[in-house]
């Protein structure tokens, strides 16, 4: 067992001791804690260390020319697509949270392909690095932007291994809501926060879903009768550069 | 017998001076100007990228953070290792370290993308942060430097400037190592994530450094018709040599280092062989121009006495430090980052490939007026205060070389 799974069953133990008594209303309601992993979170009440949340990707499934992750996050969170935003930036500037990369094993010639996104990282290097302490990591796992206080240095895209922020390079219109974004200023996957803490699950693994795929796992790693947590138990699931120790929220199989 | 010394204002009346400070000015107004494009429409004029996303201002500005430090250097060897020779350049010494440092500032915190909140990153620490850290050491090496210079200038102080002169030292040892940190410390990327970049960073500072300290010396005397004797001229381009040396050995075991392990070949194999730009850079400007041919220089037996050949190692060693911080900055970032070993990627976001980056002149002038207003601060501060003996004639600074002579 390695040491991030050992992490992850210490906290799943404490999970289950403060859920017990919740079990009861899961008896009661069965089928609505089985379409929605996580139940919503009043917007008054602080995020608990309870969770961790994370995703699980089967390259297995994921369809080579399928991108449907991508445009979902794409509308959902209001960058790129046919109507970019980013009009005056090159293809090297536009920003891009979740992207799909296609991958060929020198040694086999085995093409597959994934989607990569923010890892959410345990340990992100990205915070260590923040001078303002802007890029944070909620308790429950989520490493966000605060783009109030980020003042555009950029040394946390020079230290994430996994090229997951963008910096907007021009003014932006028409935005969401939900996703503030701001010329000047760094942004990346927020795993949909807003979407979760209302009970929902990321738009790129309802997409995936939608397209019968079901190569994405959304839900909470210290729930052990999450679907995540019992595929990764099933299956294994791997992390993308793992000897930086990141203990990363988002896994794979077939990698 | 010694000659007493004496630090005097330079006059500052003639044409050439007021030439100098409008060149400089109009140099500082044309970097104000790009910074007021890049901030108004964005960094998409610049040539940035979310690939590269630092850049030329970045070369500048750490070319000038860096080689602040070691200009301090000269001021230390006549404090902390009691050099008397070296005494009379103590407050040119501090004061070129105090410009050098405010103009890499200028050019780093003009190039945020929120140059605006400035405010915030001094309010809020993310004390695990080497830049929140560097932020505290540049602020505190400003402060520090401005009493060591008064506890010099100061003749009532005086006795108290040898303390100050040891802070300060250990001060710009400790900037310096969180300057080379700033990369050192980076896991992700392969040409970076190495401790050694903290020492190397170092010693690289002692050349630029001293570089900059000879010609700002040299131009200062020579402009203003002060003598400047061949004893101390020498001695420090014989130090500049060393340096220069050291900054090799360096860079050898760094790339040594590197190559002794299998998985950083392909980078290294991207720097020294295939790299294009960078390769070039590295070898023929970063190595042969600006360590190899001035190094030679400094002590040929003849060419080393040759005030013009000594100018020109200076300006070749600044020219060779900035292609070495271009190679490794935007060389580092060039080079695609390894996630998938033994795979080949691609996709939309340019995994896999190597990056390329062309800097706008919006770039280059922002840095271009970093090492003006650096500039442009020494000549008013040397105008106004008594930074600049009368005379640093060989009987002047050493009274026993000028016997010899």
């Amino acid at each position: 067992m390695s040491d991030n799974t050992r992490q992850m069953n210490s906290a799943r133990r404490e999970f289950l001791s403060k859920a017990g008594a919740t079990a009861g209303a899961v008896a009661v309601a069965p089928g609505v804690f089985l379409t929605a992993p996580a139940a919503a979170k009043p917007a008054d009440e602080k995020v608990s260390d309870d969770k961790r949340w994370g995703l699980l990707i089967d390259t297995g499934k994921c369809a080579n020319g399928c991108d449907a992750c991508v445009s979902a996050c794409e509308n959902e969170n209001g960058w790129g697509g046919n109507d970019n935003s980013e009009k005056q930036s090159s293809e090297e500037q536009r920003a891009q949270w979740i992207r799909k990369v296609q991958l060929k094993e020198k040694a086999t010639g085995h093409v597959s392909a994934l989607p990569l996104m923010c890892q959410h990282c345990e340990t992100p290097p990205c915070v260590d690095v923040c001078p303002t302490g802007a890029s944070f990591r909620r308790v429950d796992g989520i490493v966000l932007v605060d783009k109030h206080i980020c003042i555009g240095c950029r040394y946390c895209m020079m230290a994430c291994p996994y090229k997951a922020r963008s910096f907007i390079h021009e003014d932006l219109t028409d935005q969401k809501p939900w996703t503030p974004r701001g010329k000047g200023t760094v942004e990346s996957c927020t795993l949909c926060v807003h979407r979760v803490d209302e009970g929902g699950t990321p738009a790129c693994v309802e997409a995936c879903k939608a397209e019968n795929h079901n190569a994405m796992f959304f839900g909470d790693l210290y729930d052990e009768n999450s679907e995540i947590s019992q595929q990764l138990e099933q299956h294994g699931g791997k992390q993308i550069r793992a000897d930086l120790g990141l203990n990363t929220g988002v896994r794979y199989r077939g990698i | 017998m010694k000659l007493a010394l004496n630090y005097r204002e330079i006059e500052g009346k003639s044409t050439g001076f007021w030439v100098l400070l409008g060149g400089l000015g109009l140099l500082i107004v044309l970097a104000l100007g790009a910074v007021l494009h890049m901030e108004h429409s964005g960094h998409y004029v610049t040539g940035m990228s979310n690939q590269i996303v630092w850049g030329m201002p970045h070369v500048f500005a750490i070319f000038l953070i860096v080689a602040a430090s070691g200009a301090l250097n000269v001021a230390s060897i006549g404090t902390v290792f009691g050099k008397p020779l070296y005494k009379p350049l103590g407050r040119l010494s501090g004061l070129l370290s105090i410009a050098l440092l405010l103009g890499g500032l200028m050019v780093l915190v003009l190039d945020l993308g929120r140059p605006d909140r400035l405010i915030v990153a001094m309010t809020y620490y993310n004390f695990k942060s080497i830049f929140a850290w560097n932020i505290i050491l540049y602020n505190g090496f400003l402060a520090i430097t401005i009493v060591y210079l008064w506890l010099m200038m100061e003749r009532k102080m005086n006795r108290y400037y040898q303390s100050a002169g040891y802070v300060a030292f250990v001060w710009r040892l400790i900037l310096t190592t969180g300057t080379g940190s700033i990369f050192g410390w980076l896991v992700a990327r392969e040409a970076y994530d190495m401790a050694l970049l903290a020492p190397m960073f170092i010693i690289m500072s002692f050349s630029y450094g001293l570089a900059v300290f000879i010609l700002v010396l040299m131009a200062a005397y020579n402009w203003t018709n002060r003598p400047l004797g061949n004893a101390i001229l020498y001695r420090l381009k014989n130090l500049l040599g060393v340096f220069i040396a050291a900054v090799l050995y360096f860079v050898a075991v760094y790339h040594l280092s590197n190559l002794y392990a299998t998985e950083h070949h392909s980078v290294e194999r991207f720097i020294l062989m295939d790299g294009g730009i960078y390769t070039t850079l590295f070898w023929l400007v970063q190595i042969l121009l600006g360590s190899l041919v001035p190094l030679v220089m400094v002590y040929h037996p003849s060419i080393g006495k040759s005030r013009p050949a000594i100018a020109t190692a200076c300006a070749l060693v600044i020219i060779g430090g900035l292609a070495q911080l271009y190679v490794l900055l935007i060389g580092g970032q060039a080079f695609p980052l390894d996630m998938f070993p033994g795979y080949e990627v691609s996709s939309s976001f340019f995994d896999g490939v190597v990056n390329s980056y062309s800097p706008s002149i919006w770039e280059i002038t922002l840095g271009v007026g970093g090492i003006a207003i650096a500039l442009l601060l020494v000549t008013v501060a040397v105008r106004v205060l008594r930074f600049l003996p009368e005379t640093l004639d060989d009987g002047v600074v050493d009274p026993h070389a000028a016997k010899a002579d």
